[in-house]
């Protein structure tokens, strides 16, 4: 698959972008096609998140939208990585929506935020996913070649 | 339609040159083969359990080439065809649609015709017939395009996107996910499956091909009693009817016309006699980190004030740990200024202080001495059968220079080949007798294991020493015919072994130190091997 499909969607994504985004959502950088920085923040004073801007990293194949980007958490001293029962302590997401499965080329770079942002929003639990810290210090893998399960539809 | 009719007419000629073998007419002759769901076919093989009784852990198979496939695709077609008088390409649209549940198919046609024909995309009136359409203000969701004159399709979700992005998508799953019959609609959450005729018009020239290939796959995959060989390039594929429930009760191994022989409940390199169950937690085990966790807790102690983890590398045993400063005795872990006068002496045995620590010291040293023991071994035959899997091919030299040197033919070195392959399925049966064993809970019936596994090591080992024999000696025919008597031996212990673990197996009588089946779904991210 050619380049230039993913880049005339994502010039077309930009352009909308810049005019325009949700509340609590901002464009941090878009240099290129390859990967955007983006930050969310929740809306509501859930006191998990109550005051925190969090940072969004996302990477785009080729094969994008027809595949999905590569969407993580960057930890910077001003960028905590939100706490939560599906989000790693190292900024992997486990979301189906992110995975072959459940990715849809309909979704884009905005709905992915907005879904994240609704995902902090209804999240109650100050945790992490079982296992984080075996998972943050024994993975190599990059986040589209693990195999998550998606088992838990409460949070 | 016409890409349908071509794989019809592609089976028809396959068909004609596919030598008429009565065995095969046998299984693959229609109704008594294609739905094991029923009692009857289980008759069936419980009847070939019969015949074969004297071999419990052989189970009975067929291996069908890819002619067979086709043929027996091309037979459900052509009865479908005639019982529901409809055209073969939609018969066999609709075989798909119902993987390939003829019994279903047949009966929900005659029930509402109209029905299963629109859910499976065979919608009767033109005027609903799949077509690419220029709507006035379409814009498509996926590239965001909206000039005019674009050319757009919907399956009957209506969810529109441009004839473009479908090709993009349907690329995708063709070549990159390998989907074919039902591949679903582009618009997230639509589960909707996209119909064959829509697919035959958005397929684009170059995906045909890939495309054909892998709805004739489906035959395969949809079937229970069907599966691929794992073996690489292999085409075959292999008809079992052990299901999944009984997988604690018997081993399936099957062995494919290419010499691959593997495990049909679990797809792995034949593992008789462990039950699949037990095969995936021992490599598991292997491979997790475990048994690391036992080393340290069996070579280390930990400091009784503060936890910190000490390996003793020398020394007297007055510790002094390095964090906290405590002072003890390595011997008995008890306070050292409690050792009075018997300086690097300790004679202390039931003093109440290092009594716990012990304990659970010597608890994972049994463990872990436990799960080397059955590892060793295990990794030792795994390598001998990699050794010996060099030594096989250059068996094929040594025959060829025996025939030239001792003026033998090619039949009569044949026995070298032989005692090769027994040495390596013997090592391979072996291996895995040893993590069957690490599972096993002791009872009466452990010994009789214990000793035919040892007879068959022993089989296996002078086999094994008398093969590495230099080929001048191997030529002299007394020693022709000691190897021959030694490698018959050696199939023979492996065959009584595999017996009486495959029929108590069976019988249920051995007991595992684990719960052989629904073991625990894991949770959390599961990294791919």
């Amino acid at each position: 698959m050619s380049r230039s499909f993913a880049n005339k969607r994502l010039a077309k994504e930009l352009q909308k972008i810049n005019n325009s985004l949700p509340p609590g959502i901002e464009l941090v950088s878009a240099e290129n096609f390859d990967e955007w920085t983006l930050d969310i923040r929740v809306l509501d004073d859930n006191p998990l998140y109550r005051g925190q801007i969090h940072r969004l990293k996302f990477k785009f194949g080729t094969t994008y939208p027809i595949e999905p980007p590569e969407v993580t958490f960057v930890n910077l001293p001003d960028r905590p990585i939100p706490i939560h029962p599906h989000i790693y302590s190292n900024g992997i997401i486990c979301l189906d929506l992110l995975g072959q499965q459940g990715w849809s080329p309909v979704q884009n770079v905005e709905s992915v935020c907005m879904s994240l942002q609704s995902m902090l929003t209804g999240n109650t639990k100050n945790e992490r996913p079982p296992g984080d810290e075996e998972f943050v210090r024994g993975n190599r893998l990059r986040p589209k070649d693990i195999d998550f399960l998606y088992h838990d539809n409460t949070v | 339609m016409d890409s349908d009719e071509d794989f019809m007419s592609a089976v028809s000629s396959e068909d004609d040159i596919l030598p008429d073998d009565s065995e095969n007419e046998d299984m693959s002759g229609g109704e008594d083969f294609d739905d094991f769901d029923e009692p009857d076919p289980d008759l069936g093989i419980s009847k070939d359990f019969g015949q074969r009784k004297r071999v419990a852990y052989d189970i009975p198979f067929q291996v069908y080439k890819p002619a067979d496939i086709q043929k027996q695709q091309d037979e459900l077609v052509n009865e479908v065809n005639m019982i529901l008088d409809i055209p073969k390409g939609e018969a066999a649209i609709l075989l798909r649609h119902f993987r390939w549940n003829k019994e279903r198919l047949i009966e929900d046609y005659m029930d509402r015709p109209r029905q299963v024909l629109e859910a499976s995309g065979l919608a009767l009136e033109p005027a609903s017939l799949p077509k690419l359409e220029v709507l006035p203000g379409f814009m498509c969701d996926i590239c965001c395009e909206d000039g005019d004159g674009l050319e757009s399709f919907a399956i009957k979700c209506g969810h529109r996107y441009c004839v473009d992005c479908y090709r993009h998508y349907l690329a995708q799953k063709i070549k990159e996910e390998g989907e074919a019959a039902r591949i679903q609609c582009p618009s997230g959450g639509c589960n909707l499956i996209i119909d064959a005729r829509s697919l035959d018009l958005l397929v684009t020239p170059e995906l045909t091909a890939r495309y054909h290939e892998l709805l004739n796959r489906t035959y395969v995959e949809d079937k229970d009693t069907l599966k691929w060989c794992p073996a690489p390039d292999c085409p075959n594929a292999i008809e079992c009817g052990v299901k999944k429930k009984d997988l604690d009760k018997v081993v399936p191994t099957v062995s494919c016309l290419c010499e691959h022989r593997f495990c049909f409940g679990c797809i792995l390199n034949d593992h008789q006699p462990a039950p699949c169950e037990l095969v995936k937690r021992w490599l598991k085990k292997c491979a997790d980190d475990s048994e690391t966790a036992n080393w340290i807790s069996a070579n280390t102690k930990e400091c009784p004030r503060c936890g910190s983890t000490i390996e003793k590398n020398g020394g007297c045993n007055h510790m002094t740990c390095r964090k906290c400063k405590h002072e003890f005795c390595w011997m008995c872990m008890g306070l050292w200024s409690e050792h009075g006068t018997s300086w690097y002496n300790c004679n202390r045995f039931e003093e109440k202080s290092g009594l716990d620590a012990r304990d659970a010291q010597a608890k994972s040293r049994v463990s872990l001495d436990r799960y080397l023991h059955y590892y060793n071994r295990y990794a030792n035959h795994e390598q001998s059968a990699r050794l010996d899997k060099n030594l096989s091919q250059k068996t094929e030299k040594k025959m060829v220079q025996l025939q030239k040197e001792s003026g033998m033919s090619w039949i009569e070195v044949q026995y070298l080949n032989a005692a090769s392959q027994a040495l390596q399925t013997c090592r391979t049966t072996l291996m895995w007798t040893y993590a069957f064993a690490f599972y096993l809970a002791r009872n009466n019936l452990t010994e009789i294991f214990e000793d035919n596994q040892k007879d068959l090591e022993m089989a296996v080992e002078n086999l094994s020493a008398m093969f590495e024999r230099p080929v001048t000696e191997l030529a002299d025919s007394k020693l022709k015919v000691e190897l021959m008597d030694k490698t018959s031996y050696c199939n023979k212990r492996r065959i009584i072994l595999l017996e009486d673990t495959a029929q108590n197996l069976a019988d249920g009588r051995w007991t595992f130190n684990v719960e052989l089946t629904g073991s625990a779904a894991s949770s959390g991210p599961s990294n791919r091997a």
